[in-house]
């Protein structure tokens, strides 16, 4: 294999690790913010 | 808020840009190991960048620990000073200066890493204080953890070409710094699944001696026989000053990534604390701390 391949391979994996990991804090923020969503629409005057 | 974290999200991207630009078109090439070289500039700013915050991580478990019997706290931030005062006396001694000197450090370099210990750790203190330790430990843990990921893997990329094999079995710097990802994978679980109230203090506990890994694989190349490259800074090895300054580029641009990484992890742990928080007391039945008291509206960045 070319070594080049293996540079590009690096930085490829670099930022599909990061990507990756922000991936799962958007999904973690999504999956709050609906949990907001429904305490505040439980706690509306009147419920 | 949000506003002030988009804009150094996009200063980051291009810093990002930039460093990634340099190291890949700008920097020289290695003579012995050609273009395959360049992988040092993401290889070597990640291991730093994981070792900074599991240093953070380490200390804000120490904090986390002490705080909990007032002569605790106050033993803690004397051990800390004392050992700052000891490690910047200790660095000008003569025979330890001649050491420092063999194997390639400046006592200056480490006197000031030893001043900056109490010092860092009284900052902490001051900036995060009671739970926010403990939120700022496990950011800089999983934070750290994908940091030492990416070393784990381009390291392994950048052995095949060089040295002919993905890994070397035994060798201390590899497999240490292996441990330490273990050690820190073991934590984030042991935060994950655990459900008793000693949870926290447990993983603060895991994370002091856990720490204690940092210094073995950073100095390992220094003391043990590795087939890992001696250090180009600090130590022995020699660096072209047009790759040192690359270097140092791609390390400022990681640090700035990791920071608005860490940012963004803080504010999800708070959130998800409030929610918990709001939950429990939803399920006691007391509506009325449960709602309007809940800052429902925050968004998350």
């Amino acid at each position: 294999m070319n070594p080049i391949k293996f540079l590009f391979a690096a930085y490829i994996a670099t930022w599909i690790i990061h990507g990756t990991y922000l991936g799962t804090l958007v999904r973690r923020f999504g999956r709050l913010k609906k949990d907001l969503d429904e305490l505040s629409k439980n706690h509306k005057p009147g419920n | 808020m949000k506003r002030g974290f988009l804009i150094c999200s996009v200063l980051t991207g291009l810093l990002l840009v930039y460093a990634s630009y340099q190291a890949l078109a700008v920097a020289p090439t290695e003579r012995t190991m050609g273009d395959v070289q360049r992988i040092f500039y993401y290889h070597v700013p990640s291991a730093w960048t994981a070792f900074l915050l599991f240093f953070i991580n380490f200390v804000a478990s120490i904090q986390y620990l002490a705080r909990t019997k007032p002569s605790a706290q106050i033993a803690a931030k004397w051990i800390f000073i004392a050992i700052g005062v000891a490690g910047a006396v200790a660095s000008f001694l003569p025979p330890v200066q001649q050491q420092l000197t063999s194997f390639g450090m400046r006592p200056s370099a480490l006197a000031t890493t030893a001043i900056m210990l109490p010092v860092f750790y009284l900052l902490l203190g001051r900036w995060f204080p009671g739970e926010k330790l403990d939120i700022l430990a496990v950011t800089c843990a999983e934070v750290g953890v994908v940091f030492c990921t990416v070393v784990l893997v381009t390291g392994p990329l950048w052995a095949r070409p060089v040295w002919g094999i993905w890994w070397a079995p035994g060798d201390i710097r590899l497999t240490s710094t292996l441990v330490l990802w273990l050690i820190y994978v073991s934590y984030l679980l042991l935060r994950r699944f655990s459900n008793s109230a000693q949870t926290q203090m447990l993983a603060a506990a895991l994370a002091v001696s856990g720490a204690l890994d940092v210094p073995l694989v950073y100095f390992s190349i220094w003391f043990f026989r590795t087939q890992h490259p001696q250090p180009v800074i600090g130590g022995n090895g020699s660096i072209d000053p047009r790759m040192l300054h690359i270097l140092l580029l791609n390390w400022l641009a990681f640090l700035c990534f990791a920071s608005l990484v860490c940012w963004s992890r803080f504010r999800l742990e708070v959130l998800k604390r409030e929610v918990e928080e709001a939950y429990a007391m939803e399920s006691l039945g007391d509506p009325v701390t449960a709602g309007p008291s809940m800052p429902l509206k925050r968004s998350a960045p």
